[in-house]
């Protein structure tokens, strides 16, 4: 009799807790439901969201401009599961820093190709003006849960120019915990890219003939592989109903042809003499050598990110960025943004500052007492001592129709450093600066 | 398969024993998580855009995302 009424009892409990339970399920269903809701008025559900934009990047002292026209269309199949297009194109042209130091001398270079050449007057920086390039760029991901604790991505993409052609594919699986409030993401990209560089690949520190006619040029290979592996492992947690963190840590490996055919170094004069930090000269000539840099790379780097929605709605973006090298480059970034947001439009200052320490085979030049010796050497600045700053303004406006116009105009300032040089090669400018403009103009549909 | 899951495992247990499984909010406080503006890249595009650019003339990348390459820039 008592069993039995345990039984009852117990049956009696397990029902109201089933019935709490279910309550409880109710009560989630009904709030995840809203939640969807509400963010489903951004995501129609089964659309497709187009992002198309324009950019206009130019560099002062007529180098390098680039107009970039972007399209990215995301079918919406439901709330986690997209689908991704995108499609980029880019024109460069302009000049680029060939390596080469200023002289009190004209200089004359011989273009990438052999074919022809271009001079530098005394005192000028020394810049490759036969670069011009058009690159197109392809891309998709695929992006669905796989059950209500994880959930996948994967994508390819195609890039070429040409010169170049860049061949990937990626992968990334999210972990929920938490209830969702933290995720833990593991992604991998690996790819492929072919370098032809124009004129064929130079032999690394051989000295740069005067033209193609040069046995250097006739034993050129076409083109040279490199290989790159990233895995990015990431833990996004939910602080509060308004914040939210993301931490990343990330390895980037690449090997193979890792130089740029395009860069080269001075060799100047160190033995005492009129000449002293003048170009070294042989057979008449000054004497410049193509760049070299080890052929494997391994890069790490620790990321942080931390969003939150004040009580009137404007949002602070913020982030930072430690990146340490086996090349011997540390670097820093840390980028701002604050979206001040009205009615049916937002106004976003940004700033961002980066600094980075020199490659350990940076060198701004050679002397002619070592250059024999040297095993490896760029004088490619974006490898040397530099800080950058941007500062940045977007504007955005929603129309009645959720459709959205949007453009940002922002200045990019580049400072770079290092050894002053040795004799007459002191008094010239051996680390100028670049400051830049961008304009992207969006629409978003 | 099994690999990852053991990773994700073990960094599962560090999370919940430092403390992370105290942080985050019930499943109705979302709303204002949800807002396309609160997403960790709100604006993919401008981000791409910006990346590409930092890509080519600085000597680090990815971080957020993949360390990028496709481009003969650098």
């Amino acid at each position: 009799m008592a069993d039995k009424v345990s039984e009852v009892v117990a049956v009696a409990v397990t029902k109201t807790m089933k019935k709490n339970k279910d309550l409880a399920r109710l009560l989630t269903a009904a709030s995840c439901a809203l939640v969807s809701g509400l963010s489903t008025t951004t995501h129609a559900d089964d659309s497709w969201d187009v992002d198309s934009a324009f950019l206009l990047y130019s560099e002062s002292d007529s180098r390098v401009s680039a107009v970039e026209p972007v399209v990215s269309a995301t079918k919406n199949y439901d709330e986690e599961t997209k689908l991704n297009f995108k499609i980029v194109a880019d024109t460069l042209t302009g000049a680029s820093p060939n390596g080469a130091t200023p002289s009190d001398q004209v200089q004359t270079f011989t273009s990438p190709s052999g074919k022809s050449s271009y001079n530098a007057t005394a005192g000028e920086q020394p810049l490759d003006d036969t670069f011009k390039d058009t690159r197109i760029a392809l891309s998709s991901n695929w992006s669905a849960p796989i059950n209500r604790d994880w959930a996948y991505g994967v994508g390819g993409y195609l890039s070429a120019e040409h010169d170049y052609r860049s061949l990937g594919v990626n992968g990334n699986l999210s972990r929920y915990l938490n209830q969702k409030n933290t995720t833990l993401t593991l992604g991998l990209n690996l790819s492929n890219d072919a370098v032809t560089p124009e004129g064929g690949v130079p032999t690394g520190l051989h000295q740069i003939p005067l033209d193609r006619s040069d046995s250097e040029f006739t034993q050129r290979s076409d083109s040279e592989n490199k290989n790159l592996v990233d895995a990015v492992f990431g833990v996004t947690q939910v602080i509060n109903s308004k914040t939210i963190m993301q931490f990343n840590y990330a390895l980037s490996t690449s090997s193979g042809y890792l130089t740029d055919p395009y860069k080269m170094l001075s060799v100047i004069d160190d033995t005492a003499g009129s000449n002293f930090g003048g170009n070294f000269q042989s057979g008449g000539n000054n004497v410049y050598l193509y760049e070299k840099r080890p052929d494997s790379r391994l890069k790490q780097s620790i990321y942080w990110q931390t969003k939150h929605q004040f009580d009137n709605s404007d949002v602070l973006d913020v982030s930072y960025r430690f990146m340490f090298d086996d090349w011997g480059v540390n670097s820093h970034t840390i980028d701002a943004k604050y979206r001040f947001r009205f009615d049916n439009q937002y106004l976003e200052p940004q700033l961002r500052w980066y600094t980075q320490s020199k490659a350990d085979f940076y060198n701004r030049y050679l002397t002619s007492s070592d250059y024999t010796n040297t095993s490896l050497a760029s004088a490619d600045y974006r490898l040397g001592d530099l800080d950058t700053y941007t500062i940045g303004l977007r504007y955005g406006y929603e129309f009645a129709d959720n459709t959205e116009f949007y453009t940002r105009f922002s200045l990019y300032h580049q400072e770079s450093s290092g050894e002053k040089g040795i004799g007459k090669l002191a008094s010239q400018e051996l680390y100028p600066g670049l400051d830049s403009m961008m304009l992207i103009m969006g629409y978003k549909f | 398969m099994r690999g990852v899951s053991g990773i994700f495992g073990l960094i599962s247990i560090t999370i919940a024993l430092t403390g992370c499984s105290d942080l985050g909010v019930k499943p109705w406080e979302r709303g204002i998580l949800a807002q396309q503006e609160m997403n960790l890249i709100n604006e993919p595009i401008e981000s791409s855009l910006n990346d590409h650019i930092y890509f080519s003339k600085e000597a680090s990348s990815g971080g957020q995302g993949f360390g990028g390459g496709g481009c003969g820039c650098n």
